[in-house]
């Protein structure tokens, strides 16, 4: 299932869509972790615009894929996914972090429609996920379940005791994202606490790896086509640029919370469209 | 007995507590096939391992991975199963308290934890097996139902009470044999989740016990009737959650002295929470909390622990007298007051 260069070039439109949204809605917030949702766009994109089996209409259908956003911070990038996709009015992102809003820094899923999982403790997406794929198993579903985590978040003990069961059982409806933007709050992960070699360790571990660029929605495709045909469980580790699209911000780890008053968002706005541009000019040339 | 268990009154004696726990859980797996079963290696230590034999697609052994249990069955919840999961009280009220608090009940999720080897049960493992604080913490935690049965026949009524519940629930019960303090399975005695029940009349004052306590409240109230010609109100709360206030009220207001005893710390559990009604009642009562002062348990036989710790019938029997002789202010008029 090859992505077509018409579909590649719609999906771009949509992240870039959807990185303008993520800025706005840091903006209308004041600050918001700008760095870590904009690395996890154009995986958030392709989930919800190609994989995803869900219903606009019936968020809590029974037979949904599931998707656990683990790294929870990323709400600012995950809830204009959602409004955006239609599940919530998009006018409540003006609200995102203001007192009584239904959407904070991490959604809650009892009050943001299509939110699988509360997420936001670190560690706790893949455990739920895990047991999302375990009941399809019990209860004779075929849904998928995806879970994105952040490369920090691995750090986590309750994400290696995840890893051993996703194994063990032989979780294969579940295909797993690490979004590793090599970055986290105190700064670099091999600085902080040495991941690498990373892809070694989840292999050690039992689990299938796929190392990908995760700025390339061909890529991310592609590793989810493998991923969906493969009988035992795959990760992929999407190589990942913290603030992707924004060159001002990019890869500095200062930028995994920030605020953005005006003159700086017309700046971002200004470099998203650059961004865009280049991914394009990408498309045309490695499109078939 | 409503709920209808297939236990005989002779097999009740022969089970433990947590037997009684598997057994009725392999019930309720009978009846519902969304139900499974999560243990962190403890299926036989914490009964869950009699589902495990009767349902082995239905039953997950996690290893010893408790976060990651707590995580998973959250997940199998949000996905329609009830999961019903086990591990010994301490780890499930500590080790991994974060996931119990926002993967359980901050999402609400339909999940039921049957905490073993509750207190000081497993006696002589000592400290790092004794759960001695999980009443302080399941108690703080919103959306959280929290249920410590006397004995084997309550933990059948909570566990079947429990399913019937939506949301979650931590039920605490000990390791090994209880007392038995509902001998006959088939004896109705109106097991609801949230009524204390009131074990003995009294009208002098009133023990309010949970647990294996309570059993120990009840040889208490007994032998002080027939040796001081004490009245003794004895009630077992059994849920610590949402609790019992009307009873706690109607006891301060019909016999002005209350003790309350439990295999937990003082700090945070039952006597914290009749404190709490006490103090907001305005009402003067003599009070007094029986279980761990602000220590760590000593290592040895549960029944020497209770002894030593002062929550056994001795310790009980004790204490109400010392309680009966104390004075205290019956009305609102504080001038005589020193």
């Amino acid at each position: 299932m090859s992505l077509s260069k018409q579909e590649w070039l719609a999906l771009e439109k949509k992240a870039h869509e959807l990185r303008n949204l993520c800025l706005d809605t840091t903006y209308w917030a004041g600050s918001g972790h700008i760095g870590g949702g904009m690395s996890s766009i154009d995986i958030l994109t392709i989930l919800y615009h190609k994989y995803l089996n869900i219903k606009k209409d019936d968020p809590n259908w029974a037979d949904r894929d599931r998707f656990i956003l683990s790294k929870g911070h990323a709400g600012i990038a995950y809830a204009p996914v959602l409004c955006d996709y239609g599940y919530n009015d998009l006018e409540q992102l003006k609200t995102f972090n203001l007192t009584n809003s239904k959407m904070g820094i991490h959604l809650d899923a009892n009050k943001v429609v299509g939110v699988d999982a509360s997420t936001g403790s670190l560690g706790h997406g893949l455990p739920i996920a895990a047991g999302t794929a375990l009941a399809a198993r019990v209860l004779g579903k075929s849904y998928k379940t995806y879970c994105l985590t952040g490369d920090g978040e691995l750090n986590e003990g309750s994400i290696w005791e995840a890893v051993l069961s996703i194994n063990n059982f032989n979780l294969n409806s579940l295909i797993t994202f690490v979004d590793r933007n090599h970055c986290m709050i105190d700064g670099d992960t091999e600085e902080v606490m040495k991941l690498e070699p990373l892809a070694d360790k989840f292999a050690a571990f039992g689990l299938v790896v796929k190392e990908v660029d995760g700025q390339n929605i061909k890529e991310l495709c592609e590793a989810v086509d493998f991923a969906l045909a493969s009988d035992r469980p795959v990760i992929i580790i999407a190589d990942t640029k913290k603030g992707a699209g924004i060159k001002m911000i990019e890869g500095d780890y200062k930028w995994h919370y920030g605020a953005i008053d005006e003159d700086l968002y017309n700046r971002c706005k200004s470099e998203l469209d650059e961004y865009f541009k280049a991914r394009i000019e990408r498309v045309e040339r490695e499109a078939k | 007995m409503a709920g209808g268990f297939v236990y005989t009154a002779v097999e009740s004696t022969a089970m433990s507590t947590a037997e009684y726990y598997g057994n009725t859980l392999a019930e309720l797996g009978r009846e519902h096939p969304e139900i499974v079963a999560l243990t962190a290696d403890l299926a036989n230590s914490t009964k869950i391992g009699i589902f495990q034999q009767e349902f082995p697609d239905r039953f997950f052994n996690v290893g010893i991975a408790e976060q990651n249990m707590f995580g998973v069955a959250a997940g199998m919840a949000k996905a329609g199963c009830v999961p019903f999961l086990s591990t010994f009280s301490v780890f499930a009220s500590l080790r991994c308290a974060d996931q119990l608090h926002t993967d359980i009940c901050y999402q609400n999720v339909n999940a039921k934890i049957i905490a073993t080897h509750a207190g000081t049960s497993f006696g002589q493992a000592g400290s790092t097996h004794h759960a001695i604080v999980d009443l302080a913490v399941a108690r703080s935690l919103p959306n959280l139902v929290v249920i410590c049965p006397a004995d084997g026949v309550e933990t059948a009524n909570a566990v079947r009470a429990a399913y019937k519940l939506q949301g979650p629930v931590y039920i605490r019960i000990n390791r090994g044999f209880d007392r038995v303090l509902y001998g006959d399975p088939d004896y109705d005695y109106g097991f609801e989740v949230g009524k204390a029940v009131e074990l003995h009349e009294g009208t002098d004052i009133t023990v309010i016990a949970t647990g294996s306590c309570a059993f120990q409240a009840l040889q208490a109230a007994n032998f002080l009737e027939s040796s001081d010609g004490l009245k003794v109100r004895v009630l077992n709360i059994h849920t610590i959650k949402p609790i019992d206030k009307e009873a706690v009220l109607k006891a301060i207001s019909d016999t002005r002295r209350i003790i309350t005893v439990e295999d937990h710390s003082i700090i945070g559990g039952l006597g914290s929470a009749v404190a709490e009604i006490i103090a907001e009642a305005g009402k003067g009562c003599g009070f007094t909390r029986l279980g761990h002062e602000d220590n760590f348990a000593p290592i040895g036989l549960h029944e020497d622990i209770m002894s030593i710790v002062g929550i056994d019938s001795n310790g009980i029997i004790a204490t109400v007298r010392e309680v009966m002789n104390k004075d205290f202010e019956q009305d609102d008029n504080w001038d005589d007051e020193v």
